[in-house]
């Protein structure tokens, strides 16, 4: 992979395309704060494409009483996360709705708007999800150690195990919470990253099959687009359970 | 051996967490359409707890590809 090189985007034929190169960052407008590079790139583009799209698809129109299609939609995906809420969290989760609604909206609308060919996919890189895990990690530890003081570190002593194996499995427990965010950020940037690359290597495959053998992976590629289109979906979802997972043990504490 | 070809190995040998993804994937759906057979009525509130557990394992499988990627591409 490294090694190759070619026009992106194919039409040259051969296996000339690299699949890489769709998850190149590009300076779009160059600014710099000192030291500081905070040139608006087109994952910044994406980003900016993301909220606005969210934003009209919930806040457009009037809400009426009997909701038309794209209202219909919100409130899906409003209902869907309530549940999902109120079966993990119970009514003390309440609060924290609107934080894991926006995150859940944000990460599909990414993984969506990323499914478009051309496009871009910010979740396809890992500091993008690293930032969104971090927020969660450290705000789930900020809240724990408010809510139940110095007892929050209780939650690295599971309770009912023999006296001897107990320092093995808090120092178990103290490693598996501090990678949280790590697998948390990387289960979503491999997914997406690996997703859009397997469509990239298949869509060379059409390209240098030609005419003949070309239709073979390209109704290969139909399928995969649409398994990409339910990982897109269930990675979000994934990532709000989790979300809502580490919110219920700083919240309740389950050890 | 040359750095590049054991880098090629290794890459290579990142792709075995294939195997538990596959195996972790197959017995979760294996599972579920046991569980789903003997009890039908309770399937349907069971769905998204499949969907999890089939995310879930498929990720662990796509951690093997990130190693795959740093041996080629950091190192």
């Amino acid at each position: 992979m490294a090694t190759q090189s070619g026009e992106p985007g194919g039409g040259e034929g051969g296996l000339a395309i690299d699949p890489m190169h769709q998850f190149e960052i590009k300076r779009l407008i160059n600014l710099k704060f000192g030291g500081l590079d905070a040139s608006f790139t087109n994952a910044s583009l994406w980003m900016v494409i993301i909220v606005a799209a969210v934003a009209l698809l919930l806040l457009s129109g009037s809400s009426k009483m009997i909701p038309g299609r794209l209202q219909s939609v919100g409130e899906l995906a409003y209902e869907f996360i309530a549940n999902m809420m109120r079966d993990i969290l119970g009514e003390s989760g309440r609060a924290f709705f609107p934080f894991v609604f926006t995150l859940f909206m944000f990460i599909l609308a990414a993984n969506m708007l990323g499914m478009i060919p051309y496009s871009f996919t910010v979740t396809s890189h890992i500091i993008v999800t690293f930032g969104l895990a971090a927020t969660v990690f450290l705000g789930a530890t900020v809240i724990g150690f408010i809510r139940h003081g110095a007892g929050y570190l209780k939650l690295f002593v599971p309770s009912g195990v023999p006296v001897v194996l107990l320092p093995l499995l808090v120092v178990i427990e103290t490693i598996s919470y501090f990678t949280r965010p790590i697998s948390l950020s990387v289960r979503l940037f491999a997914n997406m990253m690996a997703g859009h690359t397997m469509l990239k290597v298949f869509a060379g495959f059409v390209v240098a099959m030609g005419v003949l053998g070309g239709w073979i992976p390209l109704a290969f590629m139909v399928a995969l687009t649409g398994l990409e289109i339910l990982v897109a979906f269930l990675q979000a979802y994934v990532f709000a359970v989790l979300t809502c997972i580490y919110l219920n043990d700083a919240i309740n504490m389950h050890h | 051996m040359e750095a590049e070809a054991a880098k090629l190995i290794g890459a290579g040998l990142a792709a075995i967490a294939l195997a538990g993804a596959g195996v972790g994937i197959g017995h979760i759906f294996g599972s579920y359409l046991q569980g789903a057979l003997r009890n039908p009525a309770a399937a349907q509130s069971q769905f998204p707890n499949l969907l999890l557990g089939f995310a879930l394992a498929e990720a662990t499988g796509l951690f093997g590809l990130v190693v795959a990627l740093i041996i080629l591409f950091v190192f």
